[in-house]
């Protein structure tokens, strides 16, 4: 009865799915929450079960829940169940829900390996798309490694539906397994020409997707996607390649210049607006790059304007969006086209689409003249009046800030209408950027002298008014402006001294402290200013008045919590007191207050300090120029305030140099410009004359009577437009008068005033900026890379290419015990994983300067090599038996990479070939991708007459000249490599001792260089070195590396490596080959190039060392004879080299100590003088060991012989090493091998 | 890269979400909830792209949205999309999940006439369903396969298989005619990815 009892339940649970679920959800509107935790008691209930279906069934309602936000995660191993069920149904229900809940810290996700394995091997076409799909969402790093060779495989599937998914997976795969990329990417470049579009497009996708983050290293694949591009009619493949050669251009101009003909035929003749758009914005892109000089472009710049007009008048508000987008980019390098539609720009910031609105502004930024700023800008304050939401509005404020700013306040007539503009927008609340309002506020009020008098009385009508901005927006960052407020006050307090009082206003006390700082740092510049004026009058009432005020108050900023407030106003509250006293006696003291705060200001930026290289021989410490006075104000000034300042100039000399004088270093100074990348060229004319008194042709002096002294608290702009426009009107009666006067404004020269409509150049400012541009340091060091985020994953995949493949790069190999096959560093937990991926990172950014290093050096061989073009070719000879030669694995594994190299050398040919003849493009009218094949077969002959086409690298038949290079090139692979192999064992070949190494080298000081190849022999022709590691995935084998050096200057060839078996090890070699045979080493060498071959061994016991006898047999092959050589060495098999580096956890490691097992021996070293973190990574690096545990000066370390004896080693201060091993014969040797190891060092 | 596909309707329920990064339960819900929040608000007219959603993405990314009826279909995308590609990827989405729906028999039950929107209904009840053909159209964050009569030839075969190993449980096959009258919002009129060709497969009327 039970048993029918709770079959029926089931029954009944059974029949609940996805759609009851979501009905009864909705039927529950109002206890949804109640209704779901039944649903999930029910749902656990079904995960019981036995029966698959059910569980199916549960997972699939799990993952609606999922939707919902309910966790599923407690139910990930019911998750992996269904997943491996046999039926499709179940299964992809199950790598649904997985795609949708797994992620890296899913714990389970380690037990789906096999099971994806078996999917992605399964015969039915959609198992494997669904575990491909399943796993695109979840791939952690271990799965990428442990899975990468299968995805690779499935790239040549059968069925374009498993090549596409297996390509696009790739990408993923990539960005969790750097490594993968170089094996991987032969493959995925030959997917680009895949017959089927879906696989074809994926393949675009991938490396378009990797191009984008580190271009420079698909240069070279340019033509094919040129070539692609001209063919595809797919226009997702175009849009995705036209947006790769957006991000190809900058790196090569010539590229763009190759673009330009089939993008514009493609503007011309494409229907779709997504493929225009995109064509448009790389024509920009390729514009861009191509920058300056090119007049002939301006016909493809009109065009991209006239289109985007198109597009922004377009109802469409996507079209208007995207076309404002792209204008933004033109406005860069050509504003001139772009300011001729500054309409239909206005026009747009009324739109009622605020993102439209934000495109527009930004647009703006470019079409602001001298003449249209007060305009525009009272346009924007409008706007911010109505504008709501505070996001909006704070970009419309900087917005208003970057315009009038921009280029040193090239547009701006009157600061005294800036400054209005800038406390009117201190109204607002609630906005971020007090700071930005402040720091504009310092940089006028510091760099236009001008201004300072009207700067002050605002400055001190805001700090009147100081409980506006502090009463209720205090936490908003507009008090920052009172910072401004306060310094301008004290610091040009010969203009005003009205503000004491209300600077020490006991409310101030309640602002941030760095202002009250400020507030009180100045109150004392006040009172400086105060006392001098007063001294000498018979009435010293005011300055013993300003003194008490100030002992009256300053006890409040005394008791302040912030340090600096308190120190300032103690230091200065006993100064006063001081002073007072000396008042009282009647002496005079102003001199010295004043003396205090004297001195001009100096303000340097950090940035540009930074940047400046220090020449060799220069001594910093000497003084170049007379010592600039300093003064104590410099110390309170905030570096961040003037971070974006630049060391001011003083060339007050310049006022009295004629004029001829002044033209001429005006002309110096602008080539000295155009020379420095670092500055910025549209720089505004340099007007860089200082106002100074007596100086009569500077018309401010008179126009500054006509403002208003008294000044109202809240200004109205249109004063400012109006008294613009009227003294502009003055001025150019008055300049028509005085034509000559007009020396200073260089681009009005030389031009007529009167004639026709007043260019905006001709509108002289009412004020001169004083400081130049910003301006860099000369050599100054471009730090870019400051920039990056260095938790970036596309870091790791800035990989060389074209480089070639190394052994150690290959994707480990399948085997049927994946824990084996992991590498001890890679076997830790997931604890470990993060700094696992920090250090391939780190890896990443190494190769990244290889290649980099690379690139320089392949392009300046490829000059050599365009020198050399037709000499004598008898080498070229010999390059192809080279090839031949080469055993399989390395064929596999280099040939790809060698035809890349090949095509990478090919990009210069195919770049520099002549532009298209214009006859030839105009002949074809027709379609573009017809019209861009015809003028790309046109131009290949034409500029290749001997050159094979690029596209068909692997062809046979390839030219002489062809085959020079490709040799060169390799040549100069085997060189990098030879370089490279340092680098290799550092950081290649063992992870887990790098990771210690790195481990000691952070804290302590960096170890010496080590190496672990050891020689093995060398003669006059030739050098060994070698290098034995366990083999992880067979605990009976051992590798041996062994770099070949040719040290003679004739060609090595025909390498026979053979080594005399013993009992215990033996060589391993092919099958079929005897016991004796000699293995033909996979390659040649060239004179002075190294390269690496790898042996297998297998080893029955591990326990004694031994050492094989081997020769190598090879020939010499000089211009005029050959000679067989012969070399005999010695093979080592050290007992260290059966140790594999495997972590250990320190509870782990305690187990076993307290296990027993182990026996123990102890090891005196004497006489060793090194660092103790040295001797540990010595110990690891040469013996595999790894630390367990570091305590002061000892250590416990840990390792493990591939056939699985455990090794523990405890080493004291640095001479005291004690160990512990199963076997003890063993441990004697390794002790013995310690030893010597010190011994020699 | 598309960073999320979120559908939700017009009152911000979700109908299907993807997101190709790791995101915790609750942050997912928040990150519905601020999208909606940004998409709710704007008109029918204006542009349908958006920037600054703070929970998601960064500067580099950009939701891309219609709103169809009830629904909201929104791509969270990075640069190397192009806008106006999702855009009609989106428009054609719609298209799929109705067509493959078509093509499956799977019909959605009639409920009360509160719903007269088949395409919500269609997500409502079928959310596992639409997740599949999704996965045929974008993989991992990255656009799989643009051609229509491709995406339902898969889905469909796919869905063959799973009968002929008895579908997930017999579900009652009361097939509807709530179909007929399809209303969806907009059919999309000018699709400008060139190679999509829509043929929709003949809809024999029930």
């Amino acid at each position: 009865m039970a048993l029918k009892i709770v079959k029926g339940s089931i029954d009944r649970m059974f029949d609940k799915n996805l759609q009851d679920l979501v009905r009864g959800i909705r039927n529950h509107k109002e206890d949804e929450a109640k209704y779901i935790s039944t649903c999930i008691d029910e749902i656990k209930q079904e995960l019981k079960q036995d029966n698959i279906a059910v569980k199916a069934n549960a997972v699939c309602k799990l993952t609606y829940l999922q939707m919902l936000g309910y966790d599923v995660s407690w139910a990930a191993f019911n998750i992996v169940e269904v997943m491996s069920s046999s039926k499709f149904t179940y299964k992809r229900i199950g790598y649904l829900a997985a795609s949708q809940c797994f992620h890296e810290g899913t714990d389970v996700i380690m037990l789906t390996t096999n099971q994806i394995r078996k999917d992605l091997s399964s015969p039915n076409q959609y198992d494997t798309g669904v575990a491909l799909t399943g796993l695109s969402c979840f791939v952690t790093p271990d799965l990428a490694r442990d899975l990468a060779n299968d995805i690779m495989t499935l790239m040549s599937h059968t069925k374009p539906y498993i090549r596409k998914k297996a390509v696009l997976i790739m990408y993923k795969v990539f960005l969790k397994y750097p490594e993968s990329l170089r094996p991987a990417f032969p493959r995925l470049k030959e997917k680009l020409e895949d017959p089927d579009p879906g696989v074809q497009s994926a393949a675009v996708n991938v490396i378009c997707e990797l191009a984008r983050r580190n271009p420079k290293n698909y240069l070279s694949l340019a033509p094919l996607f040129f070539k692609l591009m001209t063919s595809s009619t797919n226009n997702w493949v175009l849009i995705k390649i036209i947006k790769l050669f957006g991000a190809l251009t900058p790196l090569e101009p010539r590229l763009g210049k190759k673009l330009i003909e089939p993008l514009t035929n493609l503007i011309h003749s494409t229907s779709a607006m997504s493929l225009l758009y995109e064509c448009v914005n790389t024509v920009i892109a390729v514009l861009i790059s191509l920058s300056s000089g090119m007049p002939n472009h301006s016909a493809s710049i009109q065009l991209c304007v006239q289109k985007l007009r198109i597009l922004i008048e377009d109802s469409d508000q996507n079209l208007k969006y995207l076309g404002l987008l792209a204008m933004s980019k033109i406005l860069k390098t050509h504003p001139k086209s772009v300011q001729s539609h500054k309409d239909l720009i206005l026009q747009c910031l009324d739109d009622k689409d605020e993102s439209i609105r934000l495109r527009a502004l930004d647009l703006l930024y470019g079409m602001v003249s001298k003449k249209n700023l007060m305009e525009i800008v009272k346009k924007l304050m409008l706007h911010v009046d109505k504008a709501e939401g505070t996001t909006y509005r704070d970009e419309l404020l900087t917005k208003i800030i970057d315009i009038c700013s921009q280029s040193n306040y090239q547009y701006i007539t009157n600061f005294e209408w800036y400054i209005s503009i800038l406390v009117e927008l201190t109204r607002l609340e609630g906005t971020r950027h007090g700071h930005l309002i402040a720091s504009q506020m310092l940089d006028v009020a510091i760099r236009v002298k001008a201004i300072r008098g009207f700067a002050v009385a605002q400055m001190a009508t805001l700090l009147d008014n100081a409980h506006l901005l502090t009463g209720n927006t205090q936490r908003n960052g507009i008090c920052e402006v009172l910072y401004a407020a306060a310094w301008i006050c004290g610091e040009f307090s010969e203009y005003s001294m009205q503000t004491l009082e209300a600077m020490l206003r006991p409310k101030v006390a309640t602002l941030p402290g760095h202002i009250q700082a400020v507030y009180v740092q100045n109150a004392a510049k006040l009172f400086a200013t105060v006392l001098q004026k007063h001294e000498g009058e018979t009435d010293s009432q005011a300055a013993q008045e300003t003194s008490q005020l100030l002992i009256d108050r300053l006890p409040l900023f005394v008791q302040s919590a912030n340090l600096e407030v308190q120190e300032r106003a103690s230091c200065i509250l006993q100064l006063v007191k001081y002073i007072q006293k000396l008042q009282q006696k009647n002496v005079e003291v102003a001199e010295e207050v004043t003396a205090l705060f004297a001195g001009e200001l100096n303000p340097v930026a950090p940035k540009a300090q930074k940047k400046v290289p220090i020449p060799e021989g220069l001594d910093l410490d000497a003084w170049i120029n007379e010592p600039p006075s300093e003064s104590e104000s410099e110390d309170e000034k905030p570096k961040v305030v003037f971070a974006k300042e630049e060391p001011k100039h003083y060339r007050s000399r310049h006022t009295e140099v004629d004029e001829k004088e002044l033209a001429r270093r005006r002309e110096v100074r602008k080539q000295e410009q155009a020379n420095n990348p670092f500055y910025i060229k549209a720089s505004p004319s340099s007007q860089k004359v200082y106002d100074a008194p007596g100086v009569e042709h500077i018309p401010v002096v008179q126009i500054d009577l006509s403002v208003p002294l008294k000044v109202p608290v809240l200004f109205n702009c249109d004063l400012y437009l109006w008294l613009e426009e009227e003294r502009q009107q003055k001025e150019k009666a008055e300049r028509k008068k005085k034509e000559k006067k007009k020396k200073r404004e260089k681009r009005g020269k030389g031009r007529k005033a009167d004639s026709g409509p007043e260019s905006e150049e001709d509108i002289r400012p009412a004020h001169q900026v004083d400081i130049v541009t910003e301006e860099m340091p000369e050599n100054a060091l471009p730090s870019d890379d400051d920039d990056k985020d260095p938790n970036d994953p596309h870091k790791a995949l800035d990989i060389d290419l074209d480089k070639l493949l190394a052994d150690s790069e290959k994707l480990p190999v399948r085997t049927h015990r994946p824990e084996v096959l992991k590498s001890p560093a890679e076997d830790r937990d997931s604890k470990s994983v993060p700094q696992e991926t920090k250090k391939k990172r780190g890896r990443g950014g190494k190769e990244k300067k290889e290649g980099k290093e690379g690139e320089r050096k392949r392009s300046k061989e490829e000059k050599k090599k365009k020198k050399k073009h037709k000499e004598v070719e008898e080498e070229l000879l010999e390059s192809q038996p080279e090839e031949a030669v080469q055993s399989e694995e390395t064929k596999e594994a280099a040939a790809p990479p060698t035809s890349t190299s090949a095509e990478a050398s090919d990009l210069d040919f195919w770049l520099s070939s002549a532009p298209v003849p214009p006859a030839a493009a105009q002949e074809v009218t027709a379609p573009s991708s017809a019209a861009a094949v015809d003028t790309s077969s046109a131009a290949a002959p034409e500029s290749e007459p001997d050159e094979p086409k690029d596209t068909e690298p692997e062809d046979t038949k390839s030219s002489k000249h062809k085959k020079k290079k490709q040799k060169k090139e390799k040549e100069e692979k085997e060189k990098k490599k030879k370089k490279r192999h340092h680098h290799h064992h550092h950081h290649g070949d063992a992870g887990g001792e790098d990771s210690v190494q790195n481990g000691t080298v952070e804290e302590e000081e960096p170890l010496p260089v080590m190496y672990i190849y050891s020689l093995l022999a060398e003669n006059s022709y030739i050098k060994m070195v070698y290098d034995i590691q366990g083999n992880h995935q067979d605990e009976s084998k051992v590798v041996v590396s062994v770099i070949f050096e040719n040290k003679s200057d004739s060609f090595l060839k025909s390498m026979e490596f053979n080594v005399l078996d013993s009992l215990n090890s033996k060589l391993q070699r092919p099958e079929g080959a005897g016991p004796h045979d000699s293995l033909t080493v996979p390659f040649q060498l060239p004179p002075g190039v190294s390269n690496e071959a790898r042996f297998v061994f297998s080893v029955q016991s591990i326990v004694m060392p031994q050492k094989l006898k081997g020769t190598l047999t090879f020939i010499v092959k000089s211009d005029e004879s050959s000679t067989h050589e012969k070399l005999d060495f010695k093979l080592h098999f050290t007992c260290t080299s059966y140790l594999i580096t495997t972590p250990c956890y320190s509870d782990a490691y305690a187990k076993l100590l307290e296990s027993g097992d182990l026996k123990g021996s102890s090891l005196r070293l004497e006489g060793i003088s090194m660092p103790f973190h040295h001797l540990l990574a010595r110990i690891c690096f040469h013996h595999h060991f790894s630390v367990v545990e570091r305590i002061d000066s000892c250590a416990s370390m840990y390792s493990r012989s591939i056939q699985g004896h455990h090794v523990c080693l405890l080493v004291k201060t640095s001479v005291f090493i004690e160990s512990k091993w199963e076997e003890s014969s063993l441990l004697g040797n390794v002790l013995d091998e310690i030893k010597q190891t010190f011994s020699k060092c | 890269m598309i960073k999320a596909i979120l559908i939700f309707n017009n009152h911000g329920k979700p109908r299907l979400i993807r997101f190709y990064q790791y995101f915790a339960e609750d942050m997912q819900q928040q990150i519905i909830r601020e999208t909606f929040h940004l998409v709710s608000k704007r008109d029918d007219n204006v542009c349908n792209f958006l920037e600054g959603g703070s929970l998601i993405g960064g500067s580099d990314y950009k939701l891309i949205y219609r709103h169809y009826a009830t629904l909201y279909f929104v791509f969270c995308v990075d640069s190397s999309e192009s806008e106006l590609g999702i855009l009609d990827l989106i428009q054609n989405m719609l298209l799929f999940t109705t067509v493959c729906n078509f093509v499956m028999q799977v019909f959605v039950e009639t409920l009360d006439k509160c719903f007269e929107n088949v395409c919500e209904l269609d997500l409502i009840f079928h959310m596992d369903k639409v997740h599949y053909i999704l996965q045929e159209v974008v993989m991992g964050g990255m656009v799989l396969e643009t051609n229509m009569n491709e995406i339902v030839a898969q889905v469909e075969l796919q869905n063959r298989m799973e009968k002929s190993e008895g579908g997930l449980s017999a579900a009652p096959a009361r097939a509807v005619s709530a179909v007929k009258n399809m209303n969806l919002p907009e059919i999309p009129r000018n699709i400008n990815i060139g190679d999509i060709n829509i043929k929709v497969p003949s809809l024999s009327p029930f």
